[in-house]
């Protein structure tokens, strides 16, 4: 990778451990007669920072996308804060109800910044971020103002404010994107292969984005196939295949020592790939 | 050949001819509100989540799609009256034929803008916590919108046109008064020209309008 | 609501009607082949080099596209003994109206499909030495056909549903006998709903087809 990705472990991982933010006990995903997600038992505390890597297919969007519910889960539980999400039927333990609004509290908490951005293109780029505050937490006008410009600023486009997401590059969408999650305060970041769709040189941008959060303690998890990055990034890193985490552990251990053969029959395809 | 055009006993009787311009306009009108108060229903059903309420939307849409305007015309003014036993003047009637026949196609319009807003922007929307009505009102609806007019302003068109129907009907609109100038003049080519270059002007403007109005809508692109 | 529905009236009736829908059928097919043969020479008209040609073309087109078909129908009524000195039927004079209105949308259709399939194709053909004429008969219009029969198969739809406005002028199909029938026997529920039925059969299905080749392009492409 051209740019030189600053090693972010400036900061000590945690060493005494915080009581977990998110929870996710036997979790299961199936899509027809297809088998996703087999029996997923997982924990995020706060200012943990995850990287979630695996084959194409394998099943990470999809994991990722229970956690805040774009995907239900077929059976298993979500907790946040301790509190389990939904609420299940009496005598059916693996028939779970969400209610709509409980799904949205959910969803505020936890921000998700996706592949293809999806920002709005009917709005300009400050009210894109803008729009969460105003809609979903009916914050006065000025105050979400107030508040999207200083995340706009963060992700380094505070003098793009009125311009439609149409004219700017991928890289700079997804910066937007990025600050429209933001914007929410959000407890938890969910990345789905933020930089898959840009253009190699654009892709430095965002990561420098990411890296700056990381830098702020802040909750995330990043399904990437950007390894370099990953290493530096994560304080915990899991292989995910065959619907299960397959290799979970610090990026030394996954990414330099893997001890499972398919953790580095994987890795050995990425040959561009250097700490 | 040699006829000899005379505009002039058409011409005379313009009174006549403007109130029925009118009338078309004021049926257009009305049918239009009404014709999208039922579109929008029938859309809404049809995209609903329960099958017990899209297939009854989908074969009234199918219905009135797949049968001649004239026949619903004549069905509103002459059957439905029977049934229910009233009695309907024939502006009622028009409209009713024209409002159900053109909310079945405007609903083909609601539906096909909304489905064709990428399954990201729903995404995008919901995952900054908006329930679905929020995310209908301000992501999805605005821009489906845009997306609309065209073929909205289209069907708006074949409304108008079809407004010439409420003639059979005895309905005093464009064509009718029309025929009533022919029976008085006997100079059908004449009467006839005049009336279908009146629809010809009544048309180029409304498109002229729609054209301001999508470039308005369509601004942001 | 009470009504008793007379089915008896229908069993009685359907005979009649089926002959109006043979006539229907004999108005239909025939205006529309007629219209969309027409239609190719018009789209040719609106492409070529001379300006005179895309000019009228373009003229014809819009007149019969900007007013209502059923003054279009009552216009050529009146005017064939004028322009052609010749005394119509109400049957011949409605089948060349419907023919013509049929032609100038055949035209756009095919005007559509030959800019969409000449851009890329033109070059490649030149390059082959082909002359124009060959060119077209030869790259173009093949896959024209192909890729624009859904469009045709949905004017076939719309042509089948404006021959119904031949009753208008006396012309004995369906519409004009489900007319007659309703106001001789008193029925109109009966007898209209069972013309609007009638229709439906007929239509739907070829709405049916142009879905699904619809469909099947879209899948393709
Ligand atoms: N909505 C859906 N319906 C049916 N199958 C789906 C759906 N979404 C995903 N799948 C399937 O589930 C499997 C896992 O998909 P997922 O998108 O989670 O993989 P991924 O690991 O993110 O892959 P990639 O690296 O290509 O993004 C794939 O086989 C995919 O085809
Ligand atoms: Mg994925």
């Amino acid at each position: 990778m051209q740019d030189p990705i600053m090693p972010v472990s400036i900061l000590p991982a945690s060493q005494v451990p915080a009581p977990p933010i998110l929870q996710v006990s036997g979790l299961h995903k199936w899509f027809g007669t297809l088998h996703v997600l087999q029996g997923i038992d997982f924990s995020v505390a706060a200012g943990e920072r995850v990287a979630i890597i695996g084959g194409s297919g394998s099943g990470k969007s999809t994991f990722l996308r229970c956690l805040n519910f774009m995907e239900m889960p077929t059976s298993g539980r979500i907790a946040l804060d301790g509190t389990p999400l939904g609420r299940a039927s009496a005598g059916k333990p693996d028939e779970v109800r969400y209610p709509e609004s409980e799904l949205c509290r959910v969803r505020e908490r936890v921000g998700m910044v996706f592949q293809q951005f999806n920002l709005f293109p009917h709005m300009t780029v400050l009210e894109n971020a803008m729009e969460g505050l105003v809609t979903v937490k009916r914050m006065k006008k000025a105050e979400a103002r107030e508040r999207a410009l200083r995340e706009l600023d963060k992700v380094g486009l505070g003098n793009k404010t009125d311009v439609y997401p149409g004219r700017l590059s991928g890289g700079q969408q997804q910066r937007v994107a990025i600050a429209r999650a933001l914007a929410m305060e959000p407890e938890i970041l969910l990345f789905d292969e933020p930089t898959s769709s840009l253009d190699p040189e654009l892709v430095g941008e965002v990561l420098r984005v990411i890296r700056q959060l990381a830098e702020e303690g802040r909750t995330m998890l990043l399904v990437t196939h950007e390894l370099g990055f990953a290493y530096h990034f994560a304080t915990k890193v899991i292989f995910l295949a065959d619907g299960v985490f397959h290799e979970v552990g610090t990026p030394d251990e996954v990414l330099k020592h893997p001890r499972q053969e398919r953790t580095r029959a994987f890795l050995e395809r990425f040959t561009e790939f250097s700490f | 050949m040699s006829y000899q055009w005379d505009f002039s006993p058409v011409l005379t009787r313009w009174p006549l001819l403007l109130d029925g311009l009118l009338n078309t306009v004021k049926i257009a009108a009305i049918a239009i509100v009404f014709g999208v108060l039922v579109g929008l229903v029938l859309a809404l059903l049809r995209l609903s989540p329960r099958r017990s309420l899209r297939l009854p939307a989908a074969v009234f849409v199918e219905f009135y799609r797949n049968t001649p305007p004239i026949v619903h015309f004549f069905w509103f003014f002459y059957a439905l009256p029977v049934v229910l036993n009233i009695s309907l003047d024939p502006l009622v009637a028009a409209v009713l034929a024209l409002s159900t026949q053109s909310g079945a196609f405007y609903a083909e319009v609601f539906r096909g803008g909304i489905r064709s807003i990428e399954r990201g922007q729903w995404e995008g929307a919901k995952a900054l916590g908006m329930t679905h009505t929020q995310l209908m009102r301000r992501i999805v609806v605005p821009q489906a919108a845009t997306r609309m007019v065209a073929p909205f302003v289209e069907r708006s068109f074949e409304l108008i046109k079809t407004t010439a129907l409420a003639s059979t009907l005895a309905y005093g609109e464009l064509l009718y008064q029309a025929m009533m100038v022919n029976s008085e003049t006997f100079r059908p080519l004449e009467v006839y020209s005049t009336v279908a270059l009146l629809y010809l002007v009544l048309l180029v403007s409304c498109s002229a309008l729609a054209r301001v109005a999508e470039a308005r809508l369509t601004a942001y692109r | 609501m009470d009504y008793a529905f007379d089915f008896a009236l229908v069993v009685e009736t359907f005979p009649i009607l089926m002959r109006g829908f043979l006539v229907t059928l004999e108005l239909w097919l025939p205006s529309l082949a007629i219209g969309l043969a027409a239609g190719l020479v018009l789209a040719l008209a609106r492409l070529s080099r001379s300006r005179l040609l895309r000019g009228g073309s373009l003229v014809y087109i819009e007149l019969f596209r900007d007013t209502p078909v059923l003054i279009q129908l009552i216009w050529f009524y009146y005017a064939f003994p004028i322009l052609i000195g010749v005394q119509l039927s109400p049957f011949t004079a409605a089948l060349l109206g419907l023919a013509l209105n049929t032609s100038a949308y055949g035209a756009e259709i095919f005007r559509g499909g030959i800019q969409s399939i000449a851009r890329g194709q033109w070059e490649g053909a030149k390059a082959l030495g082909m002359r124009h004429a060959d060119m077209l008969r030869r790259i173009i219009l093949p896959q024209v056909f192909k890729l624009m029969l859904p469009a045709f198969t949905n004017r076939a739809v719309e042509v089948a549903k404006m021959s119904s406005l031949a009753s208008v002028l006396s012309v004995h199909e369906l519409m004009y006998q489900g007319r007659l029938l309703s106001s001789t026997y008193y029925r109109p529920f009966e007898i209209l709903t069972t013309v609007a039925v009638v229709y439906f059969v007929l239509i739907y299905p070829a709405t049916f087809l142009s879905m699904t080749l619809e469909r099947r392009m879209a899948g393709k492409g």
